[in-house]
């Protein structure tokens, strides 16, 4: 289950809008990490044997599992290529971005 | 028994500043599925702690603190102590440090926080250098690994030290749980969290947590790296308890050092008598492990 993003995020411009000492809420998400992917994974869900593999080594967690078949979350997906590597069918390939 | 299919969909660590392919943020990830939203972090000065905490970003969805370098454990006893106090019950106190932040700095106040025998699990992340702050070395750095402040230039071989054994200096407190771990054999460490999870009093995993960015791999191979790593012996995949050491996978025969090495940029310098060298004393590590283990095991 991807966390919900804060699209609405402002930075405090007072003083008194900071936060008090070193501390903040967790678990604030305010920007994307897709800007970091060259390569991105596209799943052949024909060849795919759900085993899991893929969403239990990804190191974002950005592959969801909950709707039944396996969905990339692409804002936060850094193309690292884990996913493709270790998938046991190779249902997984890394494509440039841009290039379809 | 933990398995795949059942762990929670929830994510508890997303959105973070990792490196492509980060060996440790697989480990944080997985601890944090299996101990779940009731835990409380504190994270020393690491890669974990700088990639997830930078304002207003903040990666971690339970409570975590950035304690200083040295006070991961000092840190754990008093959050294990706030939650007795408290009377919360269920409750996981958790410390996520890396090698450098375990063994050389924060290694007195473990020590000391296994002694007192608060109840916390503590996971060391092994990456074999401080890489948040550019690949300097560290006291888990193997030998022959280059780095910034072990330098391979004049035909240095660079790191000339082996590495430090975590686990039996570990075994050596009697704590109540100690366990290796490895990202490349997930199920093997998930079986070791949610085991970690179930027993009182200190707990401590020593997971190798490969690091592309200061290994020198392709950022892909983060997991093959870590099963080369066991296939060749160098790293191996046990724990203590009950003043029982228990071995969980014995490799049939030992692949040569040579194929794990020489993927890594970090020891592109080495020669064949340096994998040698490498080689015999993994025999001698593997033949003090032998040592400790269980008799009907042999």
């Amino acid at each position: 289950m991807k966390p919900r993003v804060v699209k609405d995020f402002t930075y405090p411009r007072t003083k008194e809008e900071l936060p008090f000492g070193p501390g903040s809420q967790a678990g604030v998400l305010v920007e994307v990490n897709s800007g970091w992917r060259t390569f991105k994974p596209v799943l052949d869900h024909e060849k795919c044997i759900n085993c899991l593999r893929c969403w239990l080594l990804c190191p974002d967690g950005v592959i969801s599992k909950e709707n039944g078949q396996l969905e990339f979350d692409f804002d936060y997906c850094k193309g690292c290529g884990i996913c493709a590597y270790e998938c046991p069918k190779k249902a997984i390939v890394m494509v440039k971005e841009g290039a379809e | 028994m933990v398995s795949v299919k059942n762990l929670p969909d929830k994510e508890l660590f997303y959105g973070h500043k990792a490196c492509q392919g980060c060996g440790a943020a697989i480990v944080a990830r997985l601890a944090m599925k299996i101990l779940g939203e009731r835990t409380c972090v504190a994270l020393p000065a690491s890669c974990i702690s700088s990639v997830t905490t930078i304002y207003p970003q903040m990666s971690f969805f339970v409570n975590n603190m950035t304690s200083s370098f040295p006070a991961t454990g000092a840190v754990l006893s008093g959050m294990a102590a706030a939650v007795k106090a408290q009377g919360l019950k269920e409750v996981n106190v958790l410390g996520l440090a890396g090698d450098g932040g375990t063994i050389d700095i924060g290694i007195q106040a473990l020590s000391g926080a296994i002694e007192r025998g608060d109840d916390f699990l503590y996971i060391c992340y092994d990456n074999e250098a401080y890489m948040n702050t550019g690949i300097q070395r560290s006291g888990l750095t193997p030998y022959g690994a280059w780095t910034t402040t072990t330098p391979t230039n004049n035909n240095d071989i660079g790191e000339k030290k082996f590495k430090k054994n975590l686990f039996e200096i570990l075994i050596a407190h009697r704590i109540p749980y100690a366990a290796t771990a490895n990202v490349a054999y997930p199920n093997d460490l998930l079986k070791k969290l949610e085991k970690a999870k179930g027993i009182r009093g200190p707990k401590v995993l020593h997971i190798l947590a490969p690091c592309p960015t200061g290994w020198g791999y392709k950022t892909e191979e983060t997991i093959e790296i870590g099963r080369l790593a066991v296939q060749t012996g160098l790293w191996y995949l046990a724990e203590y308890e009950n003043n029982e050491v228990t071995l969980n996978y014995r490799p049939k025969d030992f692949k040569p050092v040579k194929e794990y090495l020489a993927k890594q940029k970090r020891f592109r310098h080495l020669k064949d008598a340096d994998f040698q060298v490498i080689e015999e004393h993994r025999d001698e590590e593997w033949k003090i492990l032998e040592r400790h283990l269980r008799k009907d095991e042999e």
